[in-house]
């Protein structure tokens, strides 16, 4: 990363009233920080997509990022599993701490993606068995072992609250699963590798609404265990199971509160239009 | 009108229809019809007498050969070119070039890699006219067919795959023989059937890099004669078209035999990943 241009970054965000402000309104989060981004600057080749992002996201609560399409919630996202490491024209600035360790610095991006499990937008399972899908991580990371294997994604599937209804079919091809069973197995791969982070980029937004609504009910379960970072474009998901509640808007944080704030009371006259359903 | 127009259609798609099967059937007939009389275990299992009488199996012996040798240089080498290309080369100049030359080298007749095997691996190798140097002509004549299928095949592979298996913090390389290449297996395996269709097909090339010894190899390294030389040689040499029809049989029967086997293969494979 060049140091020049962080510093200068750095400055130009110092400068900035609105980074400030958003940095300010972080640290009143109560809780412990899980994850800190710092003036968080990204770059598509000449086309910066965010703008010295900085928020604190809690451990074991629900973090919604809403906006509208193109705002930079799914690229931010990607960041702190570094998806975006796999884009070559992507340059990214600032700092990113997740368990006081500076991700970007570090270079084990493998250790970090065993840490930060992503959930994606379209359910995306392997075209192989139920079992061997949630077993895909640790056998990864090297667990050959059968009867541990067995255990981690029993569990794993029981984290996922659909344990029951695929414990007679084991064996078949997960492809055969309805599109909400598919995203709830999606859901146990990731809790297979037993991470700290859950990051989930538009979970429901190919479910219908029964299949979403078991989904957001895990969801509101699994933060018990797991730090979880929700994209959505539906309000209403953010409002019933978010905790805290980031509005992004042309690259940059715009608002970050408390959920009920930044739906009841929001400071910016652009979050009140936007979770009116104003634009967007 | 519009009636009239779509009759019309339908009976122009039904007419190119029946006339490409219709030709496929007289071609097969006509072979069937001419060769069938000399089919027979002794003229398949026989050895080859120069006096009339004897069978092929020489022939189908070194057609095999040419076949398995071929596919187990130019399979794996073409498999991991279209793995570089597609999974690890940044795409650039390097990339389209030899993209260029791939797709340059399925256009070239036959003929130039049979006189190119025939300078390079029976001259200056010194190879000799052998079983090996026409393999491994074959192998340059397969070989962007493979790469351009398995190619192909890897971009039907959604990113979705590749993405999920990144973020469970698999490497690159994990990703690629757990999920990428198994998914693309079935596409690599067409590429893999068509290559033995333009080997047993071969005939120019092979006929200047392996002779035509009508007799039962010693080894890879003995001049020897394929089914389709043999079936040309037996047309041009003794005008004997029963011969060459009965030698197309067999070589009907050999190529469906392989479809079929590697529909089977490819449907298992199916079945094991995606039931």
């Amino acid at each position: 990363m060049n140091r020049a241009l962080k510093e200068h970054t750095k400055e130009l965000v110092k400068q900035n009233e609105t980074g400030k402000g958003i940095s300010e309104m972080a640290q009143r989060g109560k809780g412990n920080a899980k994850i800190k981004v710092k003036d968080l600057n990204l770059f598509y080749g000449e086309k910066q997509a965010l703008f010295g992002v900085s928020l604190d996201i809690n451990e074991k609560e629900v973090t919604a990022l809403i906006g509208p399409s193109g705002c930079g919630k799914s690229t931010f996202l990607r960041t702190l599993n570094r998806m975006n490491d796999l884009i070559d024209s992507v340059k990214i600035t600032g700092d990113i701490i997740i368990n006081d360790e500076n991700i970007y610095t570090s270079s084990d991006v493998i250790k970090l993606r065993t840490k930060v499990g992503m959930v994606f937008q379209k359910p995306n399972l392997f075209p192989m068995s139920i079992y061997d899908n949630v077993a895909y991580g640790p056998r990864g990371q090297g667990i050959k072992n059968k009867k541990e294997l067995d255990k981690i994604v029993e569990e794993s599937l029981r984290g996922a609250a659909i344990w029951d209804e695929v414990k007679d079919r084991l064996k078949t091809s997960a492809l055969g699963l309805s599109g909400g069973q598919q995203q709830r197995v999606c859901i146990a791969r990731a809790i297979a590798m037993k991470p700290d982070v859950i990051l989930m980029d538009e979970p429901t937004s190919a479910l219908d609404p029964i299949s979403t609504l078991k989904v957001e009910e895990l969801i509101t379960q699994m933060k018990e265990d797991f730090t979880i970072v929700i994209v959505t474009h539906n309000m209403q998901q953010a409002a019933r199971i978010s905790d805290k509640t980031a509005f992004f808007l042309n690259g940059e944080v715009v608002e970050y509160d408390e959920t009920d704030n930044i739906f009841s009371t929001p400071k910016d006259q652009r979050t009140e239009d936007y979770v009116t359903g104003r634009f967007g | 009108m519009r009636d009239f127009k779509d009759n019309l259609l339908r009976g122009l798609l039904w007419l190119s229809a029946f006339l490409s099967v219709a030709v496929l059937l007289m071609i097969v007939g006509f072979i069937f019809y001419k060769g069938m009389g000399l089919i027979s275990f002794e003229f398949i299992f026989g050895d080859y007498s120069p006096e009339g009488g004897g069978g092929i199996w020489p022939m189908i012996v070194t057609t095999v050969y040419t076949i398995v040798i071929s596919l187990i240089i130019a399979t794996p080498i073409g498999i991991l070119a279209a793995v570089y290309l597609h999974e690890y080369a940044k795409q650039g100049r390097l990339v389209r070039i030899i993209r260029f030359a791939t797709e340059s080298l399925t256009g070239i007749p036959s003929i130039i890699y049979g006189l190119f095997g025939a300078v390079f691996f029976v001259t200056t190798l010194k190879l000799g006219m052998s079983i090996i140097a026409a393999s491994l002509t074959l192998t340059i004549i397969v070989l962007p067919v493979i790469i351009r299928t398995t190619e192909e095949s890897l971009k039907t592979v959604p990113a979705s795959y590749r993405e999920g298996s990144l973020a469970l913090g698999n490497t690159k390389l994990q990703t690629l023989y757990k999920v990428i290449l198994p998914s693309a297996m079935p596409g690599i395996l067409s590429g893999i059937i068509l290559s033995i269709g333009r080997i047993v097909g071969e005939s120019a090339a092979i006929f200047l890099t392996a002779g035509t010894v009508a007799a039962m190899p010693e080894s890879i390294f003995s001049s020897a004669r394929t089914l389709t030389v043999h079936s040309y040689l037996v047309t041009q040499e003794a005008g004997d078209i029963e011969l060459a029809a009965a030698v197309g049989i067999v070589l009907i029967v050999i190529i469906l035999a392989i479809n079929f086997s590697a529909t089977y293969i490819s449907k298992k494979l199916n079945k094991a990943t995606n039931k």
